[in-house]
C-alpha cells in the first residue's frame, strides 16, 4: 500500500489531546433537560450564544441581506459570481469600522489591509506560512489554545517554543519569560521569527496592561521578531480594565510595524463560528500582499460576506450590540463565579473571554498532571461536565481549568452548578455554606428538536460537533 | 525576514494568465460604458443560466432568510462549525454527483469531504498525498492554478506529462512512461498523477482508453490517481463523461489496491456558476485520506449559511434535473457560436464537447514557431485587439500558439463584439502579410529593410480603429 504523506499519518493534527477527548464523552452522551438531564454538559465550548435573539431579530427585519427581497435576488448573480480575494469593499470597509468601534473608536482600521481566510483557524495557518519556513519558530505564552499546535505547526513545519508563565504572578507574561524561551529557542537551533500573543487570553479570560504590551513591544523590536496578535475576544471585554489593542499601543512606541499583524474573527464577539469569517490584518504591505494571495485557499463566501457588510454597516446595530453583548456576558460571568466561590471554587480574576479559568489544585490528590488527569476523569464521568484540562493547554502547573460559561442557556448553567455543588459537598468533609444563589423557580425551557436537516445526535444545549474529532482521528 | 514561500513566486501569479486578468480590469469592456475596454475571455465563468437559479430562488424565499417552516433557523447555521458538514448538505451534494454521472456511479456522503472551493480541495489532496520535494504528475496542457494550488505551500514537485496537438492532445502511455522517468532522473518520487476531466483548458472529455491507460499507470506504479471533476456538469455533447470511478468499476477494481489510491475533486463553481460561494470538495474510497483531509479542512470550512442554502437548491430534484439539462443546452449553443465566428476568422478550434471555453489553434497567425511569437501574439490580442484570451504557454503547452478562450461568462453580444474584433484583427494580418509577402518577392534587400520597418508601425494600429 503506497505511503501517503507524513503530514496526513502523523498526530500534528493535535486531536490526540484531551481538549478533545473530553468531547468525545459529551458527544456519547450530550446533556438535554427533557431527553438526557443526566447527559454531559459540554462546557469545554468557547462559544457566545448570549445574544442570538438580538441577532436574530436584525437579521429577520432586513431581507436584503439575505439576498431574499425582490431586489436582493438580483444581486444574486453579482454576488454567486464574486471571488475576487480582494473580498467585497464594502464587507472590508463594515469591518474595519467593526474593528475600531470594538476598540472604544481608539484606532482606525485600512479597509485595505484586511484579508480574509478560514476562519481564525485559516487566519493562523496563513500568517504562518507568511512570516516562517519549515523548522522555523514562534514563542508562544502558556498557557495557550490547543489548536494552536495545529495551526501554527502541522501544515507548516513551523516549531512552536512555549514562554512559560506561573500562577504566582497571575500568569503575567514577564521580560524574564521572554527571553528565558528565546534562549531555549536558540539553545534548540531554532530561528524565532515571531511571538504570537492572544488578548484577551484564551484560556485566561484576562487582558494584557499597557506596560506588559509596552514591553512585549520592545521585545519584539529588539530581536526584530514578529508580534501575531490573536484578539478574537476583543469584544468580549465586559468589565474594567479597557481592552488595549497592539494596534493602539504602536501608536505609542516606537515600533517597527512591518512587525506588526493581527488576526481576528466573528466567531468569538459576534458568536458567527459557522460563517467562517476570519480577518489577518498586517501592517506589512509584505505580508498583505501574500497573505491575499493564499487567502484563495479560504475565501469568505461571498454571500457571507454579503450579510456580514449589511449588518456591521448598521451603525445603530453594531453599538447596542457591543453593549448588549457586554451586559450578557458580564452578568453570567459574576453569577457563575460567584456560584463557584460560594462553594469553595477560586478562579482566576478575569474581565473578558467566554470562560474563566477555574482553580481547582487544592482538589488534586497530588500536584502531578496525573493527579489532574484523575480529576478531570471525574468530573467528565461522575459530575458529567466536560471541562478543559489545563495540560491541554500546556499549562506548566497542573491544577487549573478552562470551563466555558457563554454557550448555555440559564436553565443548563443552572444544573451544570447544581452539580458541582453536589460535587463539592461530597468532596469536602467539612459543611458549606448552604445560601446557594439558585434561582426561585427553574424554568424548563422546553429546547425542541432541531429538525433533521443537522445531525440527529445534535440537540440544544450542543457542540456543533456531532461526532467526535476524536473517533475520526482513530479510523 | 519573511518566510520563503512570502517572498518566491511560486504563488504564480506572474504568469500571463493572471497578468492578463490585471490587463482587463485596467480596462475592462462594457457594452455602454466602455464598448473599447478589453473584453473578458480568460475567465471560466458560467454566467449562462443564472435566471434558472434566480427563479428558484425567488419561489422559496425562506431559505434565503435562513427560515426552515417560518422559523429562523439563523442561530443553528452561525453555530454550525463542524468540520464534517452539515449531513443534508453532503446527502444532496452526491445525490447531484451521482446524477451527473448518469448514476452510474454512486457515492457515499461519508466519504465525502468539504473545502472552501476546489483551489483548496486540490491543495488539500496533495497535503495529504505528498511530502515536500515528492512529485505529482500533470498531462499538459494545465489549468496555471496548479502551479499554486498544487506547489506552493505544499513544497511538492509537478512534473508535467507532455501532450501533443498530433493526436489531439490524448494522454498516452508512452507519455506517462517519459515523465516517470523524467522525475526518476531528476531523483523525484512521484505520489501520483492528476487529471482534470473533462480537461481544462482543452473542453474534451477523457476516452475510455485514455482513463485505462491512467489506472493500468497507477496500479504498476503504485501511485495515486487524482481527478479533478469539475467541469463534470458542463458536458454538452457526446461523447458522454466517463467518471475515473466508473472506468474502475468497469474493470471490476473496487476490491483492490487502486480503488483508495483514486480520489475526485469536484466544486460547485463551474456547473451551477456559483465561484463566489467556496463549494469544493474531495472523494475518496481511503479512509485515512478522508479523515486526514476532514481535519484539514478546518482551514476551510464552507460557510454553513451557504450550506444551508444550496441543500435547498439541490434537494429540488425537479430544479436540478431542468438546470442540468437547459445548462448543457445553453453551453452547447454558445460553443458553437465561438467556434463558427472563429471559423469565419480562419481559425479552427480543438474538436470539443465540454467546459466553458474552446482550445482555439492560432499557431498560423503566428510569426514563428516559438514561444516568443506566442507571447508577441497575446500582446496584441490583448492589448491591440482589446481580447483578453489566455496564451497556451501558461497552460505550460508543449507547443506553441494554442490560446484558451472562454464564451460562457459573457452575454450574447459581448461575443459578437469579440468574433468581429478577431476578423478584424485578422483580416488586417492578412493584408499586410499579403503585401509583405509581394514586396519582399519583387524588391531588393535595402528596400526590403525599409519596407519592413514601415510595415512594423502599421500593423500597430491605433486601439481605436477596431470598433470601425
Amino acid at each position: 500500500m503506497v505511503a501517503i504523506s507524513k503530514i496526513a499519518t502523523g498526530n500534528g493534527h493535535g486531536e490526540d489531546s484531551p481538549y478533545f477527548d473530553g468531547w468525545k464523552a459529551y458527544e456519547t452522551n450530550p446533556f438535554h433537560p427533557i431527553d438526557r438531564p443526566d447527559g454531559v454538559i459540554q462546557m469545554g465550548l468557547a462559544e457566545n450564544q448570549l445574544c442570538f435573539n438580538f441577532i436574530k431579530k436584525w437579521v429577520m427585519e432586513h431581507p436584503e441581506a439575505s439576498l431574499c427581497s425582490a431586489e436582493g435576488v438580483n444581486k444574486f448573480k453579482e454576488t454567486a459570481l464574486f471571488q475576487d480575494y480582494h473580498g467585497m469593499p464594502e464587507f472590508r470597509e463594515a469591518v474595519a469600522k467593526f474593528m475600531g468601534k470594538v476598540r472604544g473608536g481608539r484606532v482606525k482600521f485600512d479597509p485595505d489591509r484586511i484579508v480574509m481566510s478560514g476562519g481564525a483557524t485559516g487566519a493562523h495557518e496563513m500568517v504562518a506560512f507568511c512570516l516562517a519556513d519549515p523548522g522555523e519558530a514562534f514563542l508562544v505564552p502558556t498557557p495557550y489554545y490547543p489548536g494552536f499546535d495545529r495551526d501554527l505547526s502541522w501544515r507548516t513545519g513551523v516549531e512552536l517554543v512555549p514562554v512559560v508563565c506561573e500562577s504566582s504572578n497571575n500568569f503575567k507574561i514577564t521580560r524574564a519569560a521572554l527571553e528565558a524561551a528565546y534562549e531555549k529557542a536558540k539553545e534548540a537551533n531554532l530561528r524565532v521569527k515571531g511571538l504570537l500573543i492572544t488578548n484577551p487570553s484564551n484560556p485566561l479570560g484576562t487582558i494584557l496592561d499597557q506596560d506588559t504590551l509596552k514591553g512585549i513591544v520592545k521585545f519584539i523590536n529588539e530581536k526584530n521578531i514578529h508580534l501575531i496578535g490573536d484578539e478574537i475576544y476583543a469584544a468580549t471585554v465586559f468589565m474594567e480594565p479597557e481592552f488595549v489593542s497592539i494596534s493602539e499601543i504602536i501608536e505609542e512606541v516606537e515600533c517597527n510595524r512591518d512587525l506588526i499583524h493581527i488576526v481576528y474573527s466573528l466567531s468569538k464577539d459576534m458568536g458567527f463560528p459557522g460563517f467562517r469569517v476570519g480577518i489577518v490584518y498586517s501592517y506589512n504591505d509584505a505580508v498583505v500582499s501574500c497573505a491575499r494571495k493564499m487567502s484563495s485557499f479560504g475565501l469568505v463566501s461571498s454571500q457571507t460576506q454579503h450579510l456580514i457588510a449589511k449588518m456591521l454597516s448598521d451603525d445603530d446595530f453594531v453599538d447596542r450590540f457591543i453593549v448588549e453583548s457586554k451586559e450578557q456576558l458580564l452578568k453570567r460571568h459574576k453569577y457563575f463565579t460567584l456560584s463557584l466561590s460560594q462553594v469553595g471554587i477560586g478562579s482566576l480574576k478575569s474581565n473578558a473571554g467566554l470562560f474563566i479559568w477555574m482553580d481547582l489544585r487544592k482538589l488534586l490528590k497530588e500536584k502531578t498532571f496525573d493527579a489532574e488527569m484523575d480529576l478531570w476523569r471525574v468530573i467528565i464521568n461522575e459530575v458529567k461536565l466536560n471541562v478543559s484540562p489545563g495540560s491541554s493547554f500546556h499549562c506548566d502547573e497542573p491544577g487549573w481549568f478552562r470551563v466555558c460559561f457563554a454557550n448555555m442557556d440559564d436553565n443548563t448553567m443552572e444544573v451544570a452548578l447544581l452539580r458541582i455543588t453536589t460535587f463539592m459537598h461530597k468532596h469536602n468533609e467539612a459543611m458549606v455554606p448552604r445560601k446557594l444563589c439558585r434561582r426561585a423557580s427553574l424554568k424548563l425551557s422546553l429546547s425542541r428538536r432541531r429538525d433533521d436537516f443537522m445531525s440527529p445526535n445534535m440537540m440544544s444545549p450542543h457542540s456543533p460537533i456531532p461526532q467526535s474529532p476524536l473517533v475520526r482521528a482513530r479510523t | 525576514m519573511l518566510s520563503s514561500k512570502a517572498s518566491c513566486n511560486s504563488h504564480g501569479q506572474d504568469s500571463s494568465y493572471f497578468l492578463g486578468w490585471q490587463l482587463y480590469e485596467n480596462n475592462p469592456f462594457h457594452e455602454v460604458e466602455n464598448p473599447t475596454g478589453i473584453i473578458q475571455m480568460g475567465l471560466a465563468e458560467n454566467q449562462l443560466s443564472f435566471d434558472l437559479v434566480e427563479s428558484w430562488l425567488r419561489k422559496n424565499p425562506d431559505v434565503m432568510e435562513l427560515k426552515k417552516g417560518g422559523e429562523s433557523v439563523f442561530r443553528e447555521l452561525a453555530l454550525f462549525q463542524d468540520y464534517h458538514g452539515l449531513p443534508t448538505f453532503k446527502n444532496e451534494l452526491v445525490e447531484y454527483m451521482a446524477k451527473i454521472r448518469g448514476n452510474k456511479v454512486k457515492f457515499d456522503p461519508n466519504n465525502l469531504v468539504l473545502a472552501a472551493g476546489a483551489t483548496s480541495a486540490n491543495e488539500t489532496l496533495i497535503f495529504c498525498l505528498a511530502d515536500p520535494g515528492e512529485a505529482i504528475l500533470l498531462p499538459t496542457p494545465y489549468y496555471p492554478g496548479f502551479d499554486r494550488d498544487l506547489k506552493w505551500r505544499t513544497g511538492v514537485e509537478i512534473v508535467p506529462v507532455h501532450c501533443w496537438s498530433s493526436n489531439g492532445f490524448r494522454i498516452t502511455m508512452f507519455a506517462l512512461e517519459e515523465a516517470y522517468e523524467r522525475a526518476q532522473k531528476l531523483n523525484l518520487k512521484v505520489k501520483g498523477v492528476l487529471i482534470t476531466n473533462p480537461s481544462n483548458p482543452l473542453g474534451t472529455t477523457m476516452t475510455k482508453e485514455e482513463l485505462d491507460h491512467l489506472i493500468t499507470f497507477a496500479v504498476a506504479k503504485n501511485i495515486h490517481v487524482i481527478s479533478d471533476e469539475v467541469f463534470s456538469g458542463t458536458v454538452f455533447d457526446s461523447p458522454g463523461f466517463i467518471s475515473i470511478l466508473e472506468a474502475a468499476m468497469d474493470r471490476n477494481l473496487e476490491n483492490t489496491d487502486v480503488w483508495s489510491r483514486i480520489h475526485i475533486v469536484y466544486s460547485l463553481s463551474k456547473d451551477l456558476g456559483l465561484p463566489g460561494f467556496r463549494v469544493g470538495m474531495i472523494y475518496s474510497n481511503n479512509k485515512t485520506v478522508v479523515g486526514a483531509s476532514t481535519k484539514m479542512s478546518s482551514f476551510g470550512l464552507v460557510s454553513s449559511q451557504t450550506q444551508y442554502l444550496l441543500t435547498n437548491v439541490l434537494a429540488s430534484k425537479r430544479f436540478t434535473s431542468k438546470y442540468m439539462k437547459e445548462n448543457q443546452k445553453r453551453l452547447k449553443k454558445r460553443k458553437e457560436m465561438l467556434v463558427s465566428g472563429l471559423k469565419k476568422s480562419g481559425i479552427e478550434c480543438l474538436k470539443s464537447n465540454a467546459g466553458l471555453f474552446c482550445w482555439v489553434d492560432m499557431r498560423h497567425l503566428l510569426s514563428s514557431n516559438t514561444l516568443e511569437a506566442e507571447t508577441k501574439l497575446w500582446n496584441q490580442m490583448v492589448c491591440d485587439v482589446g481580447l483578453n484570451i489566455s496564451p497556451g504557454s501558461s497552460f505550460h503547452c508543449s507547443e506553441p500558439g494554442w490560446f484558451r478562450v472562454c464564451f460562457a461568462n459573457m452575454s450574447r453580444g459581448t461575443l459578437q463584439v469579440a468574433m468581429r474584433r478577431i476578423k478584424d484583427f485578422v483580416e488586417r494580418s492578412n493584408f499586410m502579410g499579403r503585401i509583405k509577402m509581394n514586396y519582399q518577392q519583387n524588391m531588393s534587400s535595402l528596400s526590403r529593410k525599409l519596407l519592413s520597418n514601415w510595415v512594423r508601425k502599421l500593423s500597430s494600429p491605433d486601439p481605436n480603429e477596431h470598433e470601425r
